[in-house]
């Protein structure tokens, strides 16, 4: 009887879950296999793809520099990204949560507001203003006199990190966000009357009890911005590529999908080293403040 | 010698006052507490003393010093907080050893102080305990220790220890005392508890809606309140109507069928209070019936019906015969243990 139970019970779980659980195994893990198959597959000009297992799209990956250069390129970006929405959300962030009532809704409202809009159109919103010589502000800056060539910003890599970085924000000020709720709401008075100065306070009371908000908010805006897609491909282009970017250029122009999935899973198992790696990181080194 | 003074302090949020012509002064070592229900002011009050709020109005002087022109960060007072506020990131001994570091007290005198001031509030060896591993009472043990540890000219205790249990709480009420008289600095507590104002403080300031009600020795507040409100607030108290007849000769202050001759000044329709361990069962006096009958150990508690109303009786257990419940009694007590003030009649 109770052994019919128990059975039942075990198997409860697993029938209840059943359906997410297919949809998970179908749309994600199935294909992500296929992909990672894919990638040790063989491709030739006239040939199209053919189902051998060799480690040709690997060791091209390994040995071609150009590669290299991509993959560097797409960290590189995501790291300054992410810096630059540390350095400018965190603040942000603290300044947010010391307004007042009406005034934090409002301007929580204007920087959760760009989640709202496609990033498609915020990066766009970037090229029209600073995209060559028709750019708005490039075309007033030089009728003004005050620069005689377009400020460089299209197919930058500093372009691409100012409209990623842009993108990003609402994730790192949220992050913050959360880590300054657990705040005790008298802790600055306490370190105030202890004689502390307002810079001393940010720097040994708030920062280090933030940190795990930047830090977490940091991994969201560096994965998703190494595998962005959107914004590098509107303001890098063809001209700078990124491993995103490249993986789909090799799978929809080139048609070298095994090359192509070769890039996607390196990427893929990049990030996911990274994010776990830090993850780790962060969570030993503010057990205390965590829990 | 006053050596902290509010005078004719103020506290207005918009046309809120908050805080209204709180006068007081402290003298050096003494222990005070602002005693009120939440929303009195009390610890407004005491946040325009730490500076975290500055007075709409009035002064507050320490050594005759104006207080409120100097940063909060440069008063120099000790602050325990209701949630501690510890800092959770640094150990027990990072939070004591901060206020002196922010006083850039030489190394090796800091690390002495600390293990001192927590050595003081029994917590030697949790050094490198973080909060979080501590219990409530541990953390307000080294919140009181950060607080003492810069030897602060008042120390200023915001409900410090309404989030301990009953038990504890006492615990730390003794030991809060002992401290405090040992190395003898002016603390001002806030506190709604008036068992704890009563067993900590050398005077209690009894506040309701931003106003000062009384300012006494616990004894004076327990046994003479200034108000009903005060009568209320501290301990159980009984109210009868009564009336004052100074008509006859001598005048007689009559309370349904008991009666006495009136004090002086007051006339016509009064209220007097007395506290229920003060009233014994008489003879004659108050008529008045046992409702319900309640052992509590060291004392009996009765509920009675009066003539002039509900009564709370509160006997030792000395091992005399109590009445039971039902039986009729009457209600006595000694002149002296009674409070008379005027009563407003509607």
């Amino acid at each position: 009887m109770s052994a019919v139970a128990e059975e039942r019970s075990t198997r409860a779980p697993w029938a209840l879950t059943a359906p997410a659980l297919m949809l998970f195994v179908g749309v994600l893990l199935i294909p992500l296999a296929m992909t990672v198959m894919l990638s040790f597959h063989d491709w030739g000009q006239y040939k199209g793809i053919e189902p051998v297992f060799i480690l040709k799209n690997w060791h091209e990956i390994a040995t071609d520099p150009y590669y290299a250069e991509m993959f560097w390129r797409t960290f590189r970006i995501a790291i300054l990204t992410t810096l630059l929405t540390a350095v400018l959300g965190a603040p942000e962030a603290y300044i947010l949560n010391r307004m007042s009532g009406r005034w934090k809704s409002l301007f929580l409202l204007i920087i959760l507001g760009p989640l709202l809009i496609s990033v498609v159109a915020r990066t766009l919103g970037w090229a029209l203003l600073f995209g060559g010589n028709n750019g708005l502000v490039n075309k007033l800056l030089m009728s003004l006199g005050m620069i005689r060539s377009p400020i460089p910003f299209m197919f930058t890599e500093t372009g691409m990190v100012i409209a990623l970085a842009h993108v990003m924000m609402p994730f790192m000020v949220l992050s913050v966000w959360a880590a300054l709720q657990r705040l005790d709401p008298q802790i600055e008075n306490a370190a105030m009357s202890l004689g502390a100065t307002p810079a001393t306070i940010i720097r040994r009371i708030i920062m280090p009890q933030i940190m795990p908000g930047v830090l977490s908010g940091a991994i969201i805006v560096f994965s998703l911005s190494a595998s962005a897609f959107a914004t590098p491909a509107i303001i890098g282009g063809r001209r700078l590529k990124v491993a995103a970017t490249l993986a789909y250029d090799e799978f929809l122009n080139t048609l070298n999908w095994p090359l192509g999935a070769a890039v996607a899973t390196l990427l893929l198992v990049a990030l996911v080293l990274i994010v776990v790696g830090s993850n780790g990181l962060v969570e030993r080194r503010y057990a205390e403040v965590f829990r | 010698m006053a050596y902290l003074e509010l005078d004719r302090v103020a506290k207005q949020f918009g046309t809120q006052t908050v805080v209204d012509n709180f006068s007081l002064s402290v003298g050096k070592g003494e222990f005070i507490s602002f005693l009120g229900p939440s929303g009195c002011g009390k610890t407004t009050t005491l946040q325009m003393i730490a500076g975290f709020l500055d007075p709409t109005r009035g002064a507050i002087r320490l050594e005759d010093k104006d207080l409120t022109a100097i940063h909060p960060a440069k008063r120099g007072l000790g602050i325990v907080f209701q949630s501690y506020a510890l800092f959770p990131h640094m150990t027990a001994a990072e939070n004591v050893a901060f206020g002196l570091e922010m006083r850039n007290v030489p190394r090796a005198e800091l690390a002495e102080r600390v293990r001192a001031a927590l050595a003081m509030v029994g917590l030697a060896g949790y050094e490198d305990r973080h909060p979080r591993r501590m219990s409530g009472g541990q953390q307000q043990r080294v919140a009181l220790a950060r607080a003492l540890v810069i030897k602060p000219s008042v120390l200023l205790l915001d409900e410090p220890l309404s989030n301990l249990d009953a038990k504890l709480r006492e615990e730390m009420q003794i030991e809060l005392r002992q401290i405090q008289r040992t190395i003898g600095t002016t603390t001002i507590l806030v506190t709604h508890d008036q068992n704890e104002a009563m067993s900590l403080s050398d005077r209690i300031v009894v506040m309701s809606q931003g106003r000062i009600e009384q300012i006494g020795t616990p004894q004076e507040t327990y046994e003479k309140p200034a108000s009903a409100f005060v009568a209320q607030f501290l301990g159980k108290t009984n109210d009868f109507a009564a009336s004052i007849d100074r008509t006859a000769t001598p005048a007689r202050l009559t309370a349904g069928s008991w009666s006495a001759p009136a004090p002086a000044g007051l006339n016509g329709p009064v209220t007097i209070s007395i506290r229920p361990e003060r009233i014994g069962f008489g003879d004659a006096g108050l008529s008045a019936k046992i409702i319900t009958r309640i052992f509590q150990g060291n004392h009996w508690l009765f509920q009675c019906e009066s003539e002039c109303g509900p009564a709370i009786v509160i006997r030792q257990n000395d091992g005399n015969a109590q009445p039971t419940e039902g039986e009729a009694v009457h209600l006595a007590w000694r002149l002296e243990d009674m409070s008379v003030r005027a009563r407003a009649v509607a």
